[in-house]
């Protein structure tokens, strides 16, 4: 079962001199119980593409394309009503909880705060789901952390309570927005367990982006990958990570050091700057760093093709079979 | 010879009222000419304080560091000798290390005037040349560096401390704020660099992934301490203290296989009130009795292998009997 469905999502900004194009057509789905990934660089629009689903993104911006949670369209959503499905349906972690917290409120002041908004939920049984919930994601002694401060918590726990909180209103779909990016990889690792455990009790979709593909490789389900706005290449995560097709996606993990790849091998780094909205070349937006560009990769917009389980945006698919 | 020694080195930081926090306690560390050596630990550990000691911006309560043979401590920020700077730092983020209203080459060139390199015609020359030698265009000494992509800048910034023609750089997480491919490509120049220019470099880094790729040798830090190190496939095939094999096992596997990476359970402790005993005692799935009284120094367990565990010798006879495939040298 599709929980939401994006389907040809195009967001813009218009700045002093010109409309930027962040997000090109972009469709994708997220079944229930399931880990999507969204994967790309820097600046390739994999945040933007979300925030404009749950109407967070500037008054500058323009959504065009739809996007069905449950059957309604998120876009054409009335503001108010999408505050009530967000508030209600989604929850949202972002890359650093010490900047997502109100520092001068108490954690439980924080969890409960959005249930009693959103349900008219009492104090007291809002403090027995907080509890619950700060046990669930194994903060020790939920009691007093719940009377504690952000600031009294390291990385990896404030990131666990903010988590919780994110479960505060029992949504469908949690949204994770390089969650781990700012942990160590120690402490990464306990957070990656506790969303996989998290998605299975209780089949929750999740949304998880990050630059990180060791990371989408343990959670990712389905994973799309981003370039200059548009997605490459998408399919199921293990057989993309294993063969990628599409010119970028393999650039990108030969990018990468791999625990298991002999030391000493050069690391392959990707010719040429990353494209930037507002210089984004004709054709393929990949082309000007491909190594197997064609001429009409310079002046043909490339269809994310599908190939069984996998789409791919490249025609010259250099890496087919 | 060491081109650089750093020999227990402490830092400690005084406070008023309360005992001193050792954020570097004894700790070791020496990079050979055309060396990379990589310093790797979680964050808090004391790996950026060791480095800023190493090159005199933080004030070492103890030890020696000695620079081609010449103890260079007790360092002074205001009066390096010529022989002082041919230890340089690089730092983690090249926008704030440039400034972003001068040109590149000019920047470059005060280097070399305030070490009083070459005369002040031959040093545009020199600049050029030295931005050639990290991969970046001559042209590039007319720009400023918000014309330059993050890993062009952390090119200049290396160029720059090029300029003191060092014998050692120290790399304060040098690639952490780069996207995977940048990552790539100023891995790659730092080994060339190492190669042939014989330059030593302590790379300090929380990524054991990308050292593992680049090091020759790893020195793996723990709550301000030197727990393990070694040459680097050795280390990474059989590590030999419990903290270093917790490390590797919680690097993810970007290949498609699911590896779910393991998590360390606890936390790094407050380095003001360390654990008694083995410092990471309180983490280790290995611990016993003695562990949480004893400490254990770090000392030579098999040939070049050094850590500091009750069970590091053990762990080596069991290693080396075939249980972990041992990688070869490369």
């Amino acid at each position: 079962m599709t929980l939401l469905d994006v389907e040809q999502l195009r967001v813009s900004i218009a700045t002093d001199d010109a409309r930027l194009q962040i997000v090109d057509r972009v469709s994708y789905q997220v079944g229930e119980g399931r880990i999507f990934g969204i994967a790309g660089e820097s600046g390739s629009g994999k945040t933007v593409s979300v925030l404009a689903l749950m109407g967070l993104l500037p008054k500058s911006a323009s959504v065009k394309g739809t996007a069905r949670f449950e059957g309604n369209d998120l876009v054409s959503m009335p503001p108010a009503r999408l505050r009530q499905v967000c508030g209600r349906e989604i929850g949202l972690v972002f890359q650093d909880p010490l900047t997502s917290f109100h520092p001068m409120l108490s954690v439980g002041r924080q969890l409960t705060e959005h249930l009693r908004h959103h349900f008219g939920t009492s104090r007291a049984e809002a403090r027995v789901r907080a509890l619950a919930l700060l046990d669930e994601v194994r903060i020790p002694d939920p009691e007093s952390a719940f009377e504690r401060y952000p600031h009294e918590f390291s990385g990896g726990m404030r990131q666990r309570i903010a988590i919780a909180g994110a479960l505060m209103c029992e949504p469908r779909l949690l949204i994770a927005d390089e969650p781990t990016t700012a942990l160590d990889v120690t402490v990464q690792a306990g957070i990656l367990r506790l969303i996989d455990r998290l998605r299975r009790d209780r089949a929750l979709s999740v949304i998880l982006i990050t630059h990180d593909l060791g990371v989408m490789s343990a959670l990712a389900d389905d994973l799309a990958i981003f370039y200059g706005g548009r997605i490459v290449e998408d399919g199921r995560a293990e057989a993309l990570l294993a063969t990628p097709r599409h010119p970028y996606t393999r650039a990108l993990l030969d990018a990468l050091p791999h625990p298991e790849t002999a030391r000493g091998a050069p690391l392959l780094g990707i010719p040429g700057p990353p494209a930037q909205p507002g210089s984004l070349p004709s054709g393929c937006v990949f082309h000007p760093r491909c190594a197997y560009a064609v001429d009409t990769c310079r002046t043909e917009v490339p269809e994310l093709r599908r190939i069984g389980e996998r789409g791919l945006a490249c025609p010259v698919d250099p890496f087919a079979g | 010879m060491s081109a650089l020694e750093i020999r227990n080195l402490e830092v400690s930081y005084e406070r008023r009222g309360h005992e001193p926090v050792r954020a570097v306690v004894d700790a070791s560390v020496s990079v050979g000419r055309g060396e990379i050596v990589g310093l790797v630990g979680e964050s808090g550990c004391g790996k950026s304080t060791l480095a800023r000691a190493a090159v005199g911006l933080v004030r070492p309560t103890g030890g020696t560091i000695v620079l081609e043979g010449r103890e260079l401590s007790p360092l002074d920020r205001g009066a390096r000798s010529r022989e002082a700077t041919r230890l340089q730092m690089v730092f983690q983020n090249p926008y704030a290390s440039l400034n972003p209203r001068r040109r590149i080459g000019r920047q470059i060139a005060d280097a070399l005037a305030i070490l009083g390199l070459g005369s002040r015609a031959e040093r545009p020359r020199k600049a050029r040349e030295l931005l050639e030698r990290v991969g970046l265009p001559a042209s590039a000494a007319s720009r400023y560096p918000h014309e330059f992509s993050g890993g062009q800048r952390q090119r200049i910034a290396i160029a720059r401390s090029l300029a003191a023609d060092p014998s050692v750089l120290v790399l304060d997480e040098p690639l952490s704020s780069l996207d995977a491919s940048a990552q790539a490509q100023i891995a790659n120049l730092l080994v060339d660099l190492s190669h042939n220019f014989e330059l030593g470099l302590l790379l300090i880094s929380h990524d054991l992934g990308i050292v593992h790729q680049v090091a020759d040798r790893v020195c793996v830090m723990y709550l301000g301490e030197i727990v393990e190190e070694g040459a680097t496939d050795d280390l990474w095939a059989r590590p030999l203290h419990p903290y270093t094999e917790a490390l590797i096992n919680a690097i993810p596997h970007p290949d498609g296989r699911r590896f779910m990476p393991e998590a360390l359970p606890g936390e790094v402790p407050d380095p003001a009130r360390p654990p008694a005993g083995c410092r990471f005692h309180p983490r280790c799935p290995l611990a016993f009795e003695r562990c949480a009284h004893d400490h254990p120094a770090l000392e030579e367990v098999v040939d070049r292998r050094r850590a500091a565990c009750w069970l590091a010798a053990d762990r080596a006879l069991t290693r080396s009997a075939g249980t972990v495939p041992r990688a070869v040298e490369g």
